[in-house]
């Protein structure tokens, strides 16, 4: 099941850039919440702070707390295991090319030091379908490899790969942006399947998109959360002129 | 422009050709058994191979003198390779880099004489001194043997038996190690830093720790191109024969110790060339030649087809 979170004071720094000002939030459990904005705004670095990917790069900071659950992220726990109860799709397909399908979406499992095959067979199988990639698959898990799918087929592997551990959040950075429309509607509609068991941060530019898979929405800009409410609040009354702006396409 | 391009296979045809007609006399007389017969001495009933006065031509020594003072080589040179270029791609501050690699650049650069006077001075003492007793301790005690025995690695007869003198197989599979080390090293690093940055990120966002993203999602993806490195150093420490010649002892004989005095293709011919005096033992000397000569372009054209393979052609597609 999902769990909650809570963001305070959180702010980040790549080098001098301070990219993240004073981002205050609660995302609901079970639930997916949509972040959007402009190229820039920073809601990419926003969801890195979630699972502690932004500390990866050697010159970014952070400053704040966030809470997933009963835990504070940065305080309670390195980032190893926060990454493993926080799985994360990214923009861009990337499954392991030397993996066959199997191994990739075994491979979290692996880390985590499962070795049972039939456990592992199980737990492959229902993340496919939860991925909804099963039927596509099945009959060559073992023989081909993560890298010959299709864009969208990798991109949903990659799905299966995040669900496989078993996740209580689920990140994703603009999961169909590298995609064609109906692998787009696929990624969608399997959002929506996931809800109800995950909690879901999606980041996307489309507010089409955000529209249709979110329940709330939150709006970045220049590094700061301008607005964040119900999904339907935001786009039919927001009370920020400058999401009114951004949604009715003045800028961005 | 094109004459210049042309000149180049022009230069390996002649070799090649030069090589072909040189060596006709000892192939024709000796065929493929060059390469593995040899001679029985009948007073002391030990093989003889290699005996410019008696008029013996038979070249396995050599073979056997190059391969195995290559596969000492690498043994060492590996793991240290990829651990130089795991540091410089996945550990190193930013700041350490730069200067490192060109270090271990920099190594490649010096002629191997030069590694061969240090090898004379410096590393065939220490071995006889303080390494080599080490090895002879582990390898010849008596309860090793009992436990060993039937491997035959151990005891007099195993891989440290005989005479310890400090020059021999050993000592150039070590100086071979420290001159393939950068190859390897560099160009492992290369072959590790065209791994996508998405690939690391990845295995991190899977709850990977550094080392066992390094492990799924490094080495993994960089493994063809590692294989096309290691190989590449091979066929450099094969051809290698200054630091070679200086170190391995020169005795065209074949024994099981690393601590007896060997020979190596390269190092027979530029030893004893300036002193074939009959036209067999010059044939047979650019047979040697024309081997080695067949052999490294193989290793080579392998190698830089794998390399080429990792950092060109895959990756477009997985991003």
């Amino acid at each position: 099941m999902g769990v909650g979170i809570e963001v305070t004071n959180l702010n980040a720094w790549y080098g001098a850039n301070h990219t993240l000002q004073d981002i205050n939030l609660p995302i609901p459990a079970n639930h997916a919440t949509a972040l959007i904005g402009p190229s820039g705004c920073g809601k990419s670095t926003f969801v890195r702070c979630l699972n502690r990917m932004h500390e990866t790069n050697p010159i970014a900071r952070v400053t704040g707390s966030v809470r997933i659950g009963d835990m504070d992220i940065y305080a309670d726990a390195s980032p190893v295991e926060i990454r493993r109860r926080v799985g994360m799709v990214f923009q861009r397909p990337n499954p392991f090319p030397t993996m066959s399908i199997y191994d990739n979406v075994a491979s979290g499992l692996k880390l985590n030091g499962y070795s049972n095959r039939r456990a592992l067979d199980e737990i492959v199988e229902r993340s496919l379908r939860n991925a909804a990639l099963w039927d596509e698959v099945k009959d060559d898990l073992k023989k081909k490899s993560g890298a010959s799918l299709s864009g969208g087929q990798q991109q949903r592997m990659c799905i299966a790969r995040a669900l496989a551990v078993d996740p209580e959040v689920l990140l994703m950075d603009e999961p169909a942006s590298a995609l064609d429309p109906v692998s787009t509607s696929k990624i969608e509609d399997l959002i929506f399947e996931l809800k109800s068991q995950y909690t879901i941060v999606i980041v996307t530019h489309n507010m089409q998109q955000a529209a249709r898979v979110a329940e709330k929405t939150g709006f970045f800009l220049n590094g700061r959360m301008v607005e964040f409410d119900s999904t339907h609040k935001i786009f039919t009354n927001p009370s920020d002129k400058r999401t009114e702006d951004y949604i009715t396409g003045r800028f961005g | 422009m094109a004459v210049c391009a042309f000149s180049i296979f022009a230069i390996v045809i002649l070799i090649a050709t030069e090589l072909v007609s040189q060596s006709q006399m000892s192939w024709s007389k000796v065929g493929f058994k060059f390469f593995y017969k040899f001679n029985v001495d009948p007073t002391t009933n030990l093989p003889l191979f290699w005996d410019p006065v008696n008029g013996d031509f038979y070249a396995l020594p050599f073979l056997y003198g190059t391969l195995v003072s290559s596969l000492v080589a690498l043994l060492i040179a590996v793991p240290l390779a990829i651990g130089v270029a795991i540091f410089l791609t996945e550990m190193s501050p930013r700041f350490l880099r730069g200067p490192l690699s060109f270090i271990t650049e920099l190594l490649a650069a010096i002629p191997s004489v030069v590694y061969g006077l240090w090898a004379i001075f410096v590393l065939v003492p220490l071995l006889r001194e303080h390494i080599n007793p080490i090895f002879i301790a582990v390898f010849n005690n008596p309860t090793t043997v009992k436990l060993f025995g039937w491997t035959g690695l151990v005891g007099e007869d195993g891989l440290f038996g005989g005479v310890n003198l400090g020059l021999g197989l050993l000592a150039a599979g070590v100086i071979l190690a420290i001159m393939i080390l950068p190859i390897i090293a560099s160009l492992t690093r290369e072959v590790m830093s065209a791994v996508p940055h998405s690939q690391r990120e990845a295995a991190l966002a899977l709850g990977a720790t550094r080392w066992e993203m390094i492990r799924i999602a490094v080495l993994r993806n960089a493994r063809i191109g590692i294989v096309g490195s290691v190989i590449l150093g091979l066929g450099r420490a094969l051809g290698e024969t200054m630091a070679v010649a200086m170190v391995i002892g020169n005795a065209a004989e074949i024994h099981r110790s690393l601590l007896s005095t060997g020979h190596s293709m390269a190092s027979v011919i530029a030893n004893e060339f300036s002193e074939a005096t009959s036209d067999m033992h010059r044939s047979a000397l650019i047979e040697i030649g024309l081997a080695l000569f067949l052999v490294t372009i193989l290793v080579n054209g392998l190698a830089r087809l794998l390399v080429w393979a990792v950092t060109r052609g895959t990756p477009a597609r997985v991003n």
